[in-house]
């Protein structure tokens, strides 16, 4: 039997950036986007900037989501959308999440971070958004 | 060897070396879209001329830390390479975490290397249904290596042998007695056995139980398997593993594999393509053509037997054609 055809996943990069080890957070969203049924791409710890958008174009995701709690986000994600916009990728949306005071969320949402998850966001908001964001970029 | 004149403009971009048209053909093909159908016909004349080299394996013994380092020795050789490396979907959710990808170190601005993940998407055997055809592409993209690494698993995923024209197993100290080396397998598909974290106590007398399992016999083409040490993170041996592939695809060359091997896999895909798509016709005819939906009925009434109607659902397709 030939299955029917079904939505293809949602293929998603989780990526830390800056020099924190701490990706407890990272890996719980990963599980908690691999159990919605998407193919979570874990790029692990220490990424740069650079590294984070070349795995996105090699990986073909629809999305890219960005955690970090060393202070460095207000360097570290502009310059991964500047590389994604370089690259004629701007259309993947990036979400982020971590220890990102108010201030600073609201910049970086100007800048084009679709959606930021502080300290208490449920998995559920998460998931419900990251699908809601990779739906309608693509 | 004769090739299409004109290749579709995506087809094109690929052969030129973009690697968005590459990255994005793959997801085509993986999603099944009709658009990779057209483009892999058309590069298909562009394959066939690569190492492919398979690494399967139990769950932790370093498959990725291998990929990388050998990803490492390659590109001091400057020579480009490409990786695919599958890891297993979730059989509830369908979802994944492709999580190979933590141990590349490369720069990132090199070209000459290409990382894709693969999730298997319900496929056994240790490799996606269309790990095959990603192969294909990353080829005509003209990588002349790509390392396929395999879902870590058990012993009997032994889809590698398909797509792969030499397949390295690795395995590591302490993994089982040499009573594990005779089970059936995936120790009988292995052209070079990988004894990674060679650093470890136990090395010794898992390279001895190979190499005792390698010289029991050669292998249908006259191969007889090698035995090499390595310690991935150290690094060691990794010189010493890329030999040895060599070895086996300069054999592979001198004797012909286009008539053997190769030949096999071949025919095996394409007996794979005819059934896939005659089952699908069926399936489909059963539910939609009232003849057959008739002869389901009967099978249903105990009429007829299933073998007898399946003769008939034959006769009744290839006379349609």
């Amino acid at each position: 039997m030939v299955p029917p055809r079904t939505r293809s996943p949602i293929r998603v990069l989780i990526a830390k950036p800056g020099l924190d080890g701490h990706d407890r957070g990272a890996k719980v969203v990963a599980r908690a986007l691999r159990d919605a049924g998407m193919e979570v791409i874990y790029a692990g710890l220490r990424q740069t900037p650079e590294e984070i958008v070349r795995a996105a174009l090699e990986e073909d995701v629809d999305l890219i989501g960005l955690s970090i709690l060393s202070g460095a986000h207000m360097a570290l994600f502009p310059r991964v959308l500047t590389l994604l916009r370089k690259e004629g990728a701007s259309k993947i949306p990036v979400f982020a999440g971590g220890i990102i005071p108010d201030e600073d969320a609201r910049r970086l949402k100007r800048l084009g971070i679709r959606a930021i998850f502080g300290p208490g966001a449920t998995l559920d908001e998460i998931v419900r958004t990251a699908e809601q964001l990779a739906r309608h970029a693509s | 060897m004769s090739r299409p004149v004109r290749l579709p403009p995506t087809a094109q971009a690929i052969v030129r070396g973009d690697r968005r048209a590459l990255a994005r053909a793959i997801t085509a093909v993986e999603d099944g879209d009709a658009s990779a159908d057209l483009l892999l016909r058309s590069l298909y004349a562009r394959s066939g001329n690569a190492a492919v080299v398979g690494l399967a394996g139990p769950l932790g013994v370093g498959k990725s830390s291998l990929v990388n380092a050998l990803v490492g020795l390659l590109r001091a050789r400057q020579k480009p390479v490409g990786v695919v490396a599958v890891d297993p979907s979730s059989p509830f959710s369908g979802g994944s975490v492709l999580g190979d990808r933590i141990r590349l170190e490369r720069r990132a601005d090199d070209p000459d290397v290409f990382f894709r993940s693969m999730a298997s998407r319900g496929a056994v055997g240790g490799i996606a249904s269309t790990t095959t055809d990603v192969v294909r592409l990353l080829e005509a993209a003209g990588f002349p290596t790509v390392l396929v690494e395999t879902v870590g698993s058990g012993q009997v995923d032994v889809a590698i042998r398909e797509v792969a024209t030499t397949r390295v197993v690795v395995t590591a100290p302490h993994l089982g007695d040499e009573v594990q080396t005779l089970k059936a397998g995936l120790f009988e598909i292995a052209d070079v056995f990988c004894v990674n974290k060679s650093d470890l106590p136990g090395a010794d007398v898992a390279e001895r139980d190979l190499a005792e399992l390698a010289s029991l016999g050669a292998s249908r083409d006259g191969w007889r398997p090698t035995v090499v040490r390595t310690s991935a993170t150290t690094p060691s041996g990794i010189e010493e593993l890329w030999s040895a592939i060599e070895a086996h695809e300069a054999f592979r060359a001198a004797s012909g594999d286009r008539a053997g091997a190769e030949r096999r896999r071949l025919a095996a895909e394409i007996v794979d393509r005819v059934r896939d798509r005659l089952a699908g016709e069926v399936a489909r005819a059963l539910e939609d053509d009232p003849a057959l939906a008739r002869l389901l009925d009967q099978v249903v009434d105990r009429a007829l037997d299933p073998r007898t109607a399946a003769d008939r659902v034959l006769e009744q397709r290839l006379r349609a054609r």
